[in-house]
């Protein structure tokens, strides 16, 4: 396999304006070099990375207090860079997220690999305020910048006998070097039943804090399942394919008895190995109480009605 | 090695050892533990438990190899210290994660087979340190050997803990495990190698 060693960076890039508005390496080496250069942080700049134009949404923003951009951008689990929670802001700089596609697939009326401008230009951008609960029992305020995955699936014209949406992660060991070693059954797989995937809370995101995703949050297209653990909101998306059957999710085939499909937080379904009662949320020291859909119960709950929770989990 | 020597290794020993629990202190207080302080303060104390416990192991067969007397006399040293380690990893498990929650982590013990291994363990490393001195070893006689031995279920039941508790990546677990069966096989070596003793005689009689 062909190991890169060009840098991200080379003078060429500088040049075009064209790729100079796209390189997100190349702004934040901006943004590096007036730091040094005139020892201060652009005002407009805000944490180095590419703003993006939207529009807040503060009927979908929880009260809480935002959890701090370093915390959100510096305790990932994203095992594709190493299953230390620094590891992925460590190694996932040197990620290619430009040129990027994803490809639509299974039971859709408008199959096709998309370059990823073509699937975000007619999507106008927002930003909501969601609750992240991660199943090992931490939990962060984070301000997303994305668009409902609802819009995109009207848009590709799934079939009537799509009842199931699957995701698929880059594969790509050479930038991924977490890939070369099998912690899970790359590439990484999430997936929702096709309600869960029109529901207007589920968020395909595209940034965090009013700048495009660092690569450490899945740049550049992710989703975002507010009422889920967060292993199901899958970063870094190539491929979203619709079938009729529930897919093969990543988590739940390394451990079936531990991640279910569904996945939705519940403080009444322990882990096997630990309790979901309570969580800590990042920046704080006192544990909190863990809600049922991670506080989403008003808006998602009615999407399992009459579902056992205890044995779908 | 003469006596003056030999203390100031202890010191040294004694010192380095003390270095990661400092470290810790201070790494809390000057917030270079990331984002989940707390609980990365909880993971590091165990790991350092481990490495104690493998190097307290590590000293018998050293002496066994180079023929140094004393790597054997920092071994109780390096034991407490492993223990020293565990009881800091309890703490703040007990604190930070369970904030004092009796009946919950009464549950958790008897509930998690992870946990129940690591207060196996540390249930261990509990007796063996009061029974480390002087006076205990004189009190206990031929005993205190045995009660000693403990110390190998305490490493492989820490072990077990540590396998058990990870999500999905095997890899230091396995490397700990590894080093500990290492360490554990070279003792049942040479019980099998020197004729006179229990093992050895099944083991000769049979070949």
């Amino acid at each position: 396999m062909l190991i890169r060693r060009k840098p991200d960076l080379t003078e060429a890039d500088v040049t075009d304006p064209a790729w100079y508005a796209r390189r997100r390496e190349f702004l934040q080496g901006t943004a590096a070099l007036l730091l040094t250069a005139g020892g201060l942080r652009p005002a407009r700049a805000g944490h180095g990375g590419r703003r993006l134009d939207f529009r807040p949404r503060p009927d979908l923003a929880v009260p809480d207090a935002l959890t701090d951009y370093t915390d959100v951008t510096t305790y990932n689990n994203f095992y594709e860079f190493g299953t230390d929670k620094a590891s992925p802001a460590e190694l996932a700089g040197r990620l290619t997220t430009d040129p990027w596609s994803v490809t639509v697939d299974g039971e859709v009326a408008r199959p096709g690999t998309y370059a990823l401008e073509d699937l975000l230009k007619p999507h106008p951008l927002e930003e909501r305020i969601y609750r992240l609960r991660c199943v090992e029992r931490w939990s962060m305020v984070i301000p997303w910048i994305g668009f409902p995955l609802a819009d995109l699936i009207t848009r590709v014209e799934p079939t009537s006998r799509a009842k199931y949406v699957a995701f698929t992660t880059l594969y790509r060991p050479e930038e991924m070097p977490g890939q070369r070693r099998h912690v899970l059954d790359w590439p990484y797989v999430e997936g929702l039943r096709m309600d869960e995937a029109m529901h207007p809370l589920t968020l395909l995101a595209v940034g965090l804090y009013g700048e495009v995703l660092p690569n450490q949050n899945g740049a550049p297209l992710r989703l975002v399942v507010p009422w889920k653990y967060g292993f199901k909101s899958i970063k870094s998306i190539v491929r979203i394919h619709f079938s009729e059957r529930q897919p093969m999710t990543t988590w739940h085939k390394a451990a079936p008895h531990e991640y279910g499909f569904y996945a939705n937080v519940n403080p009444e379904v322990d882990h096997p190995r630990w309790s979901q009662k309570r969580e800590r949320r990042i920046g704080e020291f006192r544990k909190r109480k863990t809600l049922p859909f991670n506080g989403y119960a008003e808006q998602v709950a009615h999407l399992y009605a009459g579902m056992d929770l205890r044995r779908f989990f | 090695m003469d006596a003056e020597r030999m203390a100031r290794l202890r010191l040294l020993v004694f010192v380095a050892a003390l270095a990661p629990a400092l470290w810790l202190a201070w790494a809390l207080f000057a917030d270079r533990l990331g984002a989940n302080p707390f609980e990365a303060l909880t993971r590091r104390s165990g790991e350092w438990t481990l490495r104690f416990l493998l190097l307290t192991l590590l000293m018998t067969p050293l002496r066994d190899w180079t023929g140094w007397r004393w790597p054997v006399r920092l071994r109780r040293m390096l034991g407490l210290y492993a223990f020293f380690y565990g009881t800091l990893h309890l703490f703040t498990w007990l604190w930070f994660d369970q904030f004092f929650d009796w009946p919950a982590i009464v549950e958790e013990i008897v509930k998690r087979p992870f946990i129940t291994a690591g207060m196996g363990a540390l249930l261990i490393l509990l007796a063996l340190a009061a029974t480390s001195t002087r006076g205990m070893m004189r009190r206990l006689g031929r005993r205190w050997k045995p009660l000693h031995r403990m110390v190998y279920v305490a490493v492989l039941l820490a072990v077990l803990h540590h396998f058990w508790l990870v999500k999905a990546d095997l890899l230091w677990p396995t490397i700990y495990a590894v080093i500990a069966g290492a360490l554990l096989g070279h003792r049942l070596w040479r019980r099998v190698r020197r004729p006179g003793r229990l093992p050895a005689a099944t083991a000769l009689s049979r070949s």
